[in-house]
């Protein structure tokens, strides 16, 4: 199984408002196909952790390795593309574009990739909300629907490029439990049927447990 | 590699759901826009016009012999007080002849230079216009008309009659119509003249003069040279002045110098002559532009406001953005282009609110005595000030947006996302 995402003695230091070390030498990989969650308190770091991997925060001591490609010291515009093409994001607020219909929130992060034509993109993106089951909102305003359909929505929009892997920042924090019944099992069955590495951070105990592997942090360490 | 269908729909996108605010700041821009092109229109209309008063029928160089005392008095030759303190009193003009020397030859010298674009002789005299046993004091000048026309726009100033009609009759007089109007005459009647050494001589009126300045217009006549010079008893090379005109007004100055040196003669360029005129030019632009500009800026301040507020609201889509593989330049540029869309919107629609004020202001009726040629309010419809007024509409939107969007490429999306 190849490693599509490798972290290497990762440390963090928060400077304000005193030196605070919230991440101390994290390692660990994530393979193919994984799926493969976050836990830990409140304040343990986890949620800095993925904001790390995400390759959104660049403040950090240690080496990232996304496709066995280096990509600590990579200059903003580059880490800009990485995110665009390989990763894909789900957050705990749905965060879409809510003057945008749906369709044009799906398509967004594939035009801006422009590697293939608007047709082509448009076609993709039914698909992917084919497979969510949402098609029939795609002309709808994304401040029109509703937030477990948001979320789908928001799932949708991380597939258009085909990333190597899909981050969630408690994805089902803000859902009632039968959407977030329904958000795990898209995340399931986009692990073991299109072979997608997911890494989670949740505080949900049975969203995690049904995962292939948790990983349990405290005090800025893995735990297990 | 910058995906500009993208930005700009986005831009657009935002642009149209905050349509409101989008007007608003456009709006200041057409009004900035539109009041600059309205004002520079008028103003600059009206500066050519008062400057077309004096300066279109003044020469760039009058040549002329002007009656002075001598600089060398003959005590100055005398070597044995050369260092003493003289002082001479009743010191007369020297005496001279008003009329150039050999001034056709200097003419036809003048007229083979590459800056000139024309000489013109003339000859200038007092005469008395004579109604009955009144006798009015006056000028009379001996011009070539229809090169005066050419030259000298004389023809705004002729109100009835033609330039034409002077060159062609041999003792006609083109008349101030502050004389014709004194001695109640009309085209076609015939005017008595004297010169001030004395004889009569009736001439014709072929034609009114209107300067504009009625002190002018209330003594000024014109004639054809030879006409004077038979008037005067003087022969065909009595040439008092001679007018000269460039193709750089520029120029002006160091020519003159050079005639007044070459022939010992006092040579005049249009810019002393006229240093008011230029003055008084200087200073209306100069408010023309400080208002404009003051509208702008304001207009500026409007837009920065607005996307000031618009970043601030869009917070969560600029982190969004980011985090789905937008550059903070992309970011950026959808912001700058927001502005720019606005300054190109309310500039154009600027350009067009100016043009249809200006046209409306050129159809309005302006009638003054002062000024014959003039019917409506002078306006200077210059394609430059429509570009100017553009290019600052665009540069001004531009600095406007360029802080804010400057905030928003910024702008770190994980503050954001966890903020929330």
């Amino acid at each position: 199984m190849s490693v599509v995402l490798e972290a290497k003695h990762i440390n963090k230091y928060f400077r304000k408002p005193v030196l605070f070390h919230v991440l101390k030498d994290i390692n660990f990989q994530i393979k193919k196909g994984e799926f493969v969650s976050i836990m830990g308190k409140s304040g343990c770091g986890k949620s800095t952790l993925l904001y790390i991997l995400s390759t959104m925060d660049t403040d950090y001591e240690g080496q990232l390795l996304l496709n066995d490609n280096l990509i600590t010291g990579q200059t903003r515009d580059h880490l800009s593309f990485i995110r665009n093409k390989h990763i894909g994001f789900v957050f705990q607020f749905h965060y879409l574009l809510s003057e945008f219909s749906v369709l044009e929130n799906v398509m967004l992060p594939a035009k801006k990739l422009a590697e293939k034509t608007h047709e082509e993109i448009e076609f993709d993106a039914y698909q992917k909300l084919k497979m969510l089951n949402i098609e029939h909102l795609a002309k709808k305003r994304a401040s029109r629907v509703s937030g477990g359909e948001k979320q789908r929505v928001a799932i949708a929009r991380a597939l258009i490029n085909n990333p190597s892997i899909i981050m969630g920042d408690e994805p089902t924090g803000n859902l009632d439990s039968h959407n977030a019944e329904n958000v795990f099992n898209i995340f399931k069955q986009l692990s073991d049927e299109k072979g997608l590495s997911l890494l989670i951070v949740t505080h949900d105990e049975d969203f995690a447990n049904k995962t292939d592997r948790i990983i349990q942090m405290g005090d800025g360490e893995i735990i297990v | 590699m910058t995906n500009w269908k993208v930005i700009l729909n986005i831009a657009k996108t935002h642009l149209l759901t905050k349509i409101k605010q989008t007007s608003t700041a456009a709006l200041g821009v057409t009004f900035g826009i539109g009041a600059y092109i309205t004002l520079v229109c008028f103003m600059t209309g009206l500066n050519a016009m008062l400057d077309d008063l004096i300066l279109n029928q003044t020469p760039h160089i009058h040549i002329y012999n002007e009656i002075e005392p001598s600089e060398n008095q003959p005590i100055t030759l005398y070597d044995d007080l050369k260092n003493s303190f003289n002082v001479v009193h009743s010191i007369k003009p020297k005496l001279t002849q008003k009329k150039i020397h050999n001034a056709l030859p200097i003419i036809s010298y003048l007229e083979d230079n590459q800056d000139v674009y024309g000489a013109l002789p003339q000859v200038k005299t007092q005469i008395f216009y004579m109604a009955g046993s009144i006798e009015l004091g006056g000028n009379l000048t001996g011009i070539n008309p229809v090169d005066e026309a050419r030259l000298f726009n004389m023809g705004d100033y002729i109100v009835e009659g033609s330039a034409e009609a002077l060159q062609n009759s041999d003792n006609g007089i083109l008349l101030g119509i502050g004389i014709a109007k004194k001695m109640s005459l009309k085209v076609g009647d015939r005017v008595q003249i004297s010169p001030i050494n004395g004889g009569v001589f009736p001439l014709k009126i072929v034609g009114f003069y209107q300067s504009g300045i009625s002190d002018i217009d209330a003594i000024q006549s014109f004639t054809n040279i030879k006409t004077v010079q038979r008037i005067l008893g003087k022969a065909k090379n009595y040439i008092t002045d001679i007018n000269v005109k460039l193709y750089d007004i520029e120029q002006a100055m160091p020519m003159s110098k050079k005639i007044e040196k070459q022939f010992n003669l006092t040579a005049i360029d249009i810019k002393t002559a006229n240093a008011q005129f230029e003055t008084g030019t200087t200073i209306r632009n100069l408010i023309t532009y400080a208002v404009s500009i003051t509208l702008l800026i304001v207009a500026g301040f409007g837009i920065y406001n607005i996307l000031n507020m618009l970043i601030y609201e869009k917070m969560n889509d600029i982190a969004i953005l980011k985090a789905t593989g937008f550059s903070g330049k992309d970011v950026q540029l959808i912001f700058m282009s927001q502005a720019m869309i606005i300054g190109f919107v309310g500039g154009v629609l600027g350009l067009l609110v100016g043009f249809g004020l200006v046209s409306i202001i050129d159809t309005i009726p302006f009638q003054t005595e002062a000024l014959p040629t003039v019917e409506t309010y002078p306006i200077n419809l210059n394609p430059l000030f429509f570009v100017i007024g553009f290019s600052f509409a665009m540069l001004s939107t531009f600095l406007a947006g360029y802080l804010p969007s400057k905030k928003a490429k910024k702008i770190d999306p994980v503050q954001i996302i966890r903020g929330q």
